[in-house]
């Protein structure tokens, strides 16, 4: 193998792909090219660097220089005064890196030195394409210790001991979940790992899957030997298909080396993996829902019990995990339960990766100790709202979440913290909303979403979801009554309490916990027939200023002849007779029209 | 379930999706992988596709049209040319892509889920595309859009026409 003085690393993730970062690498390459340095600088694509926002994101080593909002046009002089005279252009450094002509390295950057990345720690680092990049940072090593050093038995017990709970957001305790399992007697038994990550503003399992695809395998395999099976599936969205690709290349690769198939590092333990592809139906994230869906049928969940663990995929003992808990095995069986423990709180033990989105200005994916606060999170690691507006709440849980509110910033946040405020944990999207958010507005959104993605089967979720997303359209409509609130909060009881699976039990979340914290943004909107954020349309009105100059262009496009004045005099509108239809707001050349 | 579709035209593609079955056969749950492979193919899963897996594959017309209208990435119509996905994911809805999509349905004359008269656009409103650090977000085709206004929208569209 080559040795190389300087590593350019482009990052390779959904978000930075998407703005060009794959031609960047390819200037990178041939510049090099050109300036005779392909024999000293290897250019490698990662996995997500996490801080998405000032992507694309090129970083590099030995340095530690951190490039952000990447362009082709700069990467010449980048590669002429770095790579070739070792001056490091300091105009397209990442601004935070900079600190009074001191540049500080990545670790040491405002947005990464209060993380700690257990499950991330490869994203960004290594190429996902090249599996002796992840044996080299002790990769498969935990599988051949699991599989030549200790006993089925053993694995799962430092798995329990070491606490940790599910990420995909029930967060039940992983180790007793593989216990169950263990001892059923079956001819087959299989591992599935849920990577059908659905919660929107979510992206943590796509980018662990891009950049870091082989901890993934790893686990499955160490899960496999724990509890007998010798089969795995991958069950991803099909709406990431880098991940799959990756995914795909890590699978052929694995089996080359002998770390998957037969026989795995001769202890006559055989282990293989399959991709299936979702197809765009939140409810297979749910463990039964998703078996049906591999099975090939509709994604329709069922009672439990039997557990998937006593009676899962085609009938037989089946442990299904997420992509993120899954991560985390490699290095608890490396490192041991107490190292994994000395992270968190004592209930929820380890890190969580968390996508922040919205109204926040460093978006991206963060990994921090659980029992941090939301305030050190969306202040600290996030740089708070942009443009100076007044934060609101953020929204975490996705639609199974609530909104937790400024009162309560200072909670650390774990699993239990988060369900006593009415929220849930998730799959660790957070999403941050400022003054311009309405809360209505945003309750009505994720009731949408859980209308058409419930799967029809129990009716509390088929028709009881239907009914408050239509009580829930008629107060953004400025028809609602205060009746209506009480019967929303009558019909989320009865959801919660009484539908077959977690997307029916949650989807009343985001009502019930806006309608506590938010209960004034209702009223506002059923007694005054207001919008105090001007968001719903039918509550907000037209509205001329003095800025008008009289010029007539509003009254000659308006279609209901609503607008009346003279020649070079302010006008006004008729709001009996006005549609709101927006037209005069488009034609006045001088912004002089305001909806309000 | 209208649409029919021009069986000659299309005769390479059912060979291959022949094949496809045939190399996958008494393979458990494959109804969902042939229906990918189906889709990739003829770009959508009109009734005569879906009747030649039943026939194929020996299950019953119904099961696969259930599996077939359940998920939302199978489609039984036809897409227009350029696919435009205007994701409603939380941190895109957050930022306004309500306006965005209202913006396109009025350059473009349809609503969700209609394709324009010449077949050149489908809008849809999809799940979260996970780039949610380009918040909002829309994609032509295989090419990403981010960090959009409404007035920004024309610019795109016209450099599909």
């Amino acid at each position: 193998m080559a040795i190389f003085r300087s590593q350019v690393l482009v990052c390779g993730g959904t978000g930075c792909s998407s703005s060009n970062s794959a031609k960047i690498k390819e200037q990178f390459e041939s510049k090099i090219e050109e300036m005779s340095l392909d024999k000293e600088v290897q250019v490698i694509s990662t996995g997500c660097f996490g801080l998405c926002e000032e992507g694309p994101i090129v970083v590099v080593y030995p340095e530690g220089a951190f490039y952000n909002k990447m362009t082709v046009e700069k990467v010449d002089r980048i590669v002429e005064e770095h790579l070739y005279k070792g001056r490091l252009v300091k105009e397209y450094l990442y601004e935070d890196s900079i600190d009074e002509d001191i540049i500080k390295s990545l670790s040491e950057v405002d947005f990464y030195n209060k993380q700690k990345r257990v499950s991330l720690r490869n994203c960004g680092i290594i190429n996902p394409e090249d599996i002796r990049e992840y044996i080299a940072k002790d990769g498969y090593m935990a599988l051949g210790k699991a599989l030549t050093e200790m006993t089925p038995v053993e694995v799962i017990q430092v798995v329990k001991d070491s606490g940790i709970r599910g990420r995909g957001g029930g967060g039940f305790p992983t180790g007793v979940k593989w216990g169950f399992a263990a001892p059923n007697k079956a001819d087959q038994k299989y591992i599935i790992c849920n990577a059908d990550e659905g919660d929107p503003g979510a992206f943590m399992d796509r980018s662990i899957l891009e950049g870091d695809p082989h901890s993934v395998l790893e686990a499955m395999a160490i899960a496999g030997y724990a509890i007998g099976a010798t089969k795995g599936y991958v069950y991803v969205r099909a709406e990431y298909p880098i991940a799959v690709k990756r995914l795909e290349i890590a699978i052929d690769q694995a089996k080359k080396e002998g770390l998957l198939g037969k026989d795995i590092f001769g202890s006559g333990f055989d282990f293989d993996v399959e991709i299936r592809l979702g197809a765009g139906a939140f409810v297979c994230g749910e463990e039964t829902a998703l078996i049906a869906s591999i099975e090939g049928k509709r994604g329709m969940s069922r009672n439990k019990p039997p557990f998937p663990a006593n009676k899962g995929l085609w009938g037989k003992p089946t442990i299904i995990n997420n992509v993120e808990t899954l991560s985390n095995i490699p290095q608890i069986i490396n490192n041991g339960a107490e190292w994994f423990r000395s992270f968190g709180t004592e209930k929820s033990p380890g890190t969580k990766v968390f996508a922040l989105g919205g109204k926040i200005n460093n978006t991206g994916l963060v990994e921090i100790p659980m029992g941090t606060t939301l305030e050190e999170v969306i202040y600290d690691i996030g740089g708070g709202c942009p443009d100076g507006k007044q934060f609101k709440a953020v929204q975490t849980g996705g639609p199974s979440g609530g909104c937790i509110t400024r009162d309560h910033l200072k909670t650390p946040i774990d699993f239990d913290s988060l369900v006593e405020l009415g929220s849930m944990m998730g799959s660790g999207g957070m999403i941050v909303m400022d003054e311009d958010n309405c809360m209505v507005d945003v309750a009505r959104f994720f009731l949408d979403f859980t209308v058409d993605e419930s799967c029809g089967k129990c009716t509390p979720c088929r028709e009881g979801t239907k009914r408050m997303l239509e009580i829930l359209n008629k107060i953004v409509e400025g028809k609602g009554t205060l009746e209506d609130l009480d019967t929303l909060e009558e019909l989320s009881e009865t959801i919660k309490n009484t539908s077959l699976c977690g997307l029916g039990q949650t989807a009343p979340n985001p009502v019930i916990s806006t309608l506590k914290y938010f209960r004034d943004e209702y009223e506002a909107h059923v007694t005054s027939k207001t919008c105090p954020s001007g968001v719903c349309q039918a509550l907000l009105s037209y509205k001329i200023t003095d800025n008008c100059r009289g010029c007539t262009k509003c009254v000659r496009v308006c279609s209901v002849d609503a607008i009346s004045g003279k020649v070079k005099e302010v006008h006004e509108i008729d709001q009996d007779k006005c549609i709101k239809c927006g037209a005069c707001m488009e034609a006045c050349p001088f912004d002089a029209i305001i909806k309000k | 379930m209208q649409k029919t579709m021009n069986l000659k035209e299309n005769q390479e593609n059912f060979k291959e999706l022949k094949t496809y079955i045939e190399e996958h056969k008494g393979e458990k749950g494959i109804l969902m992988q042939t229906l990918h492979k189906a889709q990739k193919l003829f770009g959508y899963l009109p009734i005569e596709v879906q009747k030649f897996i039943s026939e194929e594959t020996k299950t019953p017309m119904a099961e696969i049209y259930g599996v077939a209208t359940f998920y939302t990435q199978f489609s039984l119509t036809k897409k227009g040319k350029y696919v435009i996905s205007v994701c409603m994911g939380t941190a895109c809805y957050v930022k306004n892509a309500q306006l965005i999509l209202d913006k396109l349905k009025k350059e473009l004359y349809v609503e969700e889920g209609e394709t324009t008269k010449d077949e050149l656009f489908t809008l849809d409103a999809t799940r979260c595309l996970g780039c949610c650090g380009l918040a909002p977000v829309i994609m032509i085709g295989e090419d990403v859009y981010g960090k959009i206004t409404p007035d920004d929208v024309p610019k795109i569209l016209a450099k599909y026409k």
